[in-house]
């Protein structure tokens, strides 16, 4: 117990060193707060994956009711502009390949019979794969009035049409649709990983530029003291960080938070954790800050290309999705939307999380490993 | 008067920075002439820098002006640009290019057309003997040879005017001198140049000299005229070696001793005019003045020698035998490079340990592997007996260690810096407070406690980082060239507290340039090529030299004899 207490004084000195080396900084104390929080400003707007103005193809070969109530719903909602009538297949194809329209919907001739006879009906929806990202957003939308009209019917009749329609839901905890609701918290996501790598990664190569490593070097603590005395500031300022975005997003953005406040941080914590193992890698490879920053961008890019957030993983080449399991944020997107959104279950947490705490492992592994072999 | 056109001429100048309450350079008035190299010295903060930067036109003036060769540097900046090759302190060299790709590029900079640029370099190769380096990246460079090649960057535009900001900080003796050699020719030339230098042997030998002191131009003029203010009032006396340190301090208590260093086994003193040689005097030999006899003259002398701080600690009683330090053939190898060889060496404690050599010779490399942050290849380190390769926390927790450059936390407050140094030492409750407050009182920092260290005058950086090395109390401390660039006063008072430390039974262990600082040692190894080529007292090396020619060598000239009798050894 003697020697625990011992071995954490060291550790002590170096976690207040490492807070107040970033606090104390008068730039880096600013670059801290303001940036994140006018990028969370802009980068909601920017990033608004809200499709307006969408022009929408109707081919029906149904004659019945329930169809022609369906239509009027899309054509009565705000977000469809432009309404084309197509009468044949081909005009589909033309109206998407010539862009007039984005996505097109085909419903067959026995539509309302099929709902009328309590059978399963179909809707063939056509997107524009192009636009793949506005495409899902419509998509969502479509999904909304299908859900509305099929609770309509309900009421209206007793017939659960819900279960009829052939469709597949995305994005479908977002009542109102706003898309805000969807970029907040991966932004809140995104913008604590950048800190948390950017801290990490800097943090040792900074030291080595002024000196300062040396210093560590030749006093009696141990490798992993050091590295414990990095990884812990990195995730206090981390969550810190993004404790301050969420209070933004709530206030701010009016984000519902709909799940439990624990096991968002608990989740969190893994993730910032494999984030760091990350950015500490990267600094026991690094002579400079230069180096450190190429370093991370080196990371950063993959991570958001592959990540989900501004491309559907599912329009990803077959092969390469399965890769996406080994970005974190990937995960941590699911689990803190889920929190935000819905009262994602414990169990479903879980199930996003045990892969984060893999990785937590391997990169903090990786990263202790490279840091005594630099040492040495 | 020279002629406008080939001197730089200076008049009633001042600076002052926005936000600063003195001034940096105050109403100096001189005239800098061609064909001779002149010194501009002055303890650190004194506006050096500044003063190259104004002549440069990288500054504009407060106040007065400047005429560089007759133009006026404020209106007429280009024609300026054309004359002047400026070497600033750390030379825009690019450490990932070769030698020869940073030569094209600053030839491109400077307009070097294609005809003439083989002759040019041509030229600057058999100046600097860079030639067998030129694919060489520069950052693979000793610290010598990049010296060597800023200067020939510099000197691509063939300047009129050479504006050198301390060019000899951190190059070895040899170098030193053949950088000043390379620049004496220049002079030849007819080009006129001016040297920054915190070295005071250097401004003895140039021309002329300008010396500041906080902003203003105490001096001017050649170096020799200084000189005479101290005439007939610097004497030597020998001592026994082993009290030197002891009697030095007595005299220094004294009111009419100015100034004293160690030097091997012999004391030097500037005496006040009021000191008359009395009896017990009789064993001084008045000599000749130097120019840093002078200059601590003129500055007000220098510390009284007392140290606060060895007087507050207690003797040291040190485990593990009489050695603190033990090297028993260490070897290290980087790749098939050989970096040290087999060197063996044990320092008594209270000993002064120094290790000298040429930049590159492999003394960091002996240095980094006793203080453990290098592991050797072969052979092993101990530390108050402790093995640092098998017990290296335990040995590291006797060891203080001052690195080369400032190696504190700048961002951080006085007092963080000391409450994290002491953390990350293990102190805790009542001796970290203890410990921390007294290195307070004993260098001093309570009106500085708040102030970021990076903002610190440089004496009190100094004094922080022994500071910050001490708390722990260790055996051994480590300093790698300590006063690299620091003024005469700032490096008398370190070494104050290193020779009272001593006393107290600590041990040393200090790698350096100046000749100066390696008098201080009780024994000096000499590294070259990796291999420790002569071991002993500083006048056992002198000794080692003695010639006929040569009756009474310097530390300099022994240090250049040995290391050419290596040279001739390995030639034949």
């Amino acid at each position: 117990m003697g020697q625990l207490r011992q071995s954490w004084i060291p550790i002590k000195a170096l976690i207040i060193k490492e807070i107040l080396a970033v606090w104390r900084d008068k730039k880096s104390r600013i670059t801290l707060i303001v940036p994140p929080l006018i990028q969370l400003l802009i980068l909601t707007h920017a990033a608004t994956l809200d499709v307006n103005n969408i022009s929408i193809g109707l081919y029906n070969e149904d004659t019945g009711w329930y169809s022609h109530e369906l239509i009027q719903r899309i054509k009565g909602s705000p977000y469809f502009k432009h309404v084309y009538d197509y009468k044949d297949s081909h005009k589909i194809r033309e109206g998407i390949d010539e862009q007039k329209a984005i996505v097109a919907l085909h419903m067959q001739s026995d539509f309302s019979r099929h709902i009328a006879e309590g059978n399963s009906a179909t809707v063939q929806v056509i997107l524009d794969g192009r636009k793949s990202n506005a495409s899902q957003i419509v998509l969502g939308y479509l999904n909304l009035i299908f859900q509305t009209f099929s609770r309509d019917m309900l009421k209206l009749q007793g017939v659960d049409i819900l279960e009829k329609i052939n469709i597949e839901f995305r994005a479908f905890f977002n009542p109102n649709i706003e898309y805000i609701y969807y970029t907040v918290p991966s932004l809140v996501a995104i913008l604590s990983m950048v800190l948390a790598l950017t801290v990490t990664a800097m943090s040792v190569s900074r030291e080595r530029e002024n000196g300062t490593f040396d210093q560590l070097l030749v006093s009696p603590s141990q490798p992993w003291q050091i590295l414990v005395g990095k990884m812990v500031p990195a995730m206090v300022i981390s969550i810190g960080e993004s404790t301050l975005l969420m209070i933004a997003a709530l206030l701010l953005f009016k984000v519902p938070f709909e799940g439990s406040l624990i096991l968002l941080y608990l989740s969190m914590i893994v993730f910032l954790f494999s984030i760091v193992g990350v950015g500490l890698f990267i600094s026991a490879l690094s002579k400079t800050q230069q180096q450190s920053i190429l370093g991370s961008f080196v990371f950063m890019t993959p991570t958001m290309l592959l990540s989900g957030f501004a491309t559907p993983i599912e329009n990803m080449p077959l092969w390469l999705q399965p890769w996406t399991n080994l970005i974190p944020i990937k995960h941590f997107f699911v689990i803190i939307r889920g929190i935000f959104l819905k009262d994602m279950s414990t169990l479903e947490v879980l199930k996003y999380s045990w892969p984060m705490a893999l990785i937590a492992i391997f990169t903090l592994s990786i990263a202790g490993w490279m840091f005594k072999k630099r040492l040495e | 008067m020279p002629n406008i056109k080939d001197s730089i001429h200076i008049t009633s100048l001042s600076k002052q920075f926005k936000g600063e309450t003195l001034p940096a350079l105050q109403d100096v008035t001189a005239v800098i002439k061609a064909g001779t190299i002149t010194g501009l010295v002055g303890p650190d903060g004194a506006g050096k820098t500044t003063l190259l930067r104004l002549m440069a036109g990288l500054l504009l003036p407060t106040q007065g002006k400047i005429s560089v060769l007759g133009f006026d540097t404020v209106k007429e900046p280009e024609n300026l640009h054309d004359v002047i090759g400026y070497m600033p302190q750390k030379f825009g060299l690019y450490e990932d290019l070769t030698v020869i790709e940073n030569l094209n590029f600053y030839a491109a900079l400077h307009n070097l057309s294609e005809e003439e640029k083989p002759k040019v370099f041509e030229k600057m190769f058999h100046f600097t003997a860079l030639r067998p380096f030129t694919e060489r990246l520069a950052g693979n460079l000793s610290g010598g040879m990049k010296q060597k090649l800023g200067l020939a960057c510099s000197l691509l535009g063939r300047p009129k005017v050479l504006l050198l900001d301390e060019p000899s900080v951190g190059v070895d003796p040899i170098s030193r001198r053949e950088l000043w050699e390379m620049v004496q020719e220049l002079v030849q030339q007819g080009i006129c140049v001016v040297w920054s230098t915190a070295y005071l042997d250097e401004a003895d030998q140039c021309g002329e000299v300008l010396l500041l002191n906080k902003g203003k131009l105490l001096f001017y003029g050649p170096p020799k005229e200084l000189t005479k203010r101290v005439r007939a009032r610097v004497f030597e006396m020998d001592i026994l070696f082993k009290k030197r340190r002891l009697i030095l301090k007595e005299f220094l208590k004294r009111p009419d001793i100015i100034d004293g260093v160690i030097q091997g086994n012999k004391l030097r003193f500037v005496c006040s005019p009021s000191f008359h040689i009395e009896e017990k005097e009789a064993k001084w030999q008045a000599v000749a003045p130097r120019f840093e006899d002078a200059f601590i003259d003129i500055l007000g002398g220098s510390h009284n020698g007392e140290s606060a701080l060895a007087e507050n600690m207690p003797f040291k009683h040190i485990k593990g035998g009489n050695h603190p330090i033990l090297a028993e053939n260490l070897t290290k190898m980087f790749g098939t490079f050989t970096a040290a060889k087999d060197i063996s060496f044990e320092i008594k404690q209270g000993e002064i340990f120094g290790l000298l050599g040429p930049n590159g010779a492999g003394k960091s490399t002996i240095f980094k592997m006793l203080c453990g942050i290098l592991q050797p290849t072969a052979g092993r380190a101990l530390v108050s007996g402790y093995n640092l390769k098998t017990a290296p926390s335990r040995a590291r927790s006797r060891i203080g260690y001052m690195a080369q450059k400032f190696s504190l936390y700048g961002d951080l407050s006085v007092q963080e810096n000391l409450d994290f140094f002491s953390g990350i030492y293990g102190l805790v409750g009542q001796r970290r407070l203890k410990e921390v407050q007294q290195m307070i009182s004993i260098f001093d920092l309570s009106s500085y406690l708040r102030s970021n260290a990076g903002l610190l005058p440089l004496g009190y950086k100094q004094r922080l980082a022994l500071a910050c090395s001490l708390m722990h109390e260790p055996d051994v401390l480590f300093l790698d060239e300590p006063t690299s660039g620091v003024d005469p006063l700032v490096r008398r008072e370190f070494w104050n507290h290193i020779n009272g430390m001593v006393e107290k039974g600590v041990t040393i262990m200090v790698t350096t340039h100046f000749m100066e600082e390696a008098e201080y040692c009780d024994r000096i190894a000499l590294i070259y090529g990796g291999v420790n080529i002569a071991t002993g007292t500083p006048m056992e090396l002198k000794d080692k030299v003695k010639t006929k020619k040569r009756p009474n060598p310097s530390l300099e000239e022994a240090f250049i004899a040995l290391i050419e009798r290596i040279d001739r050894k390995k030639a034949s």
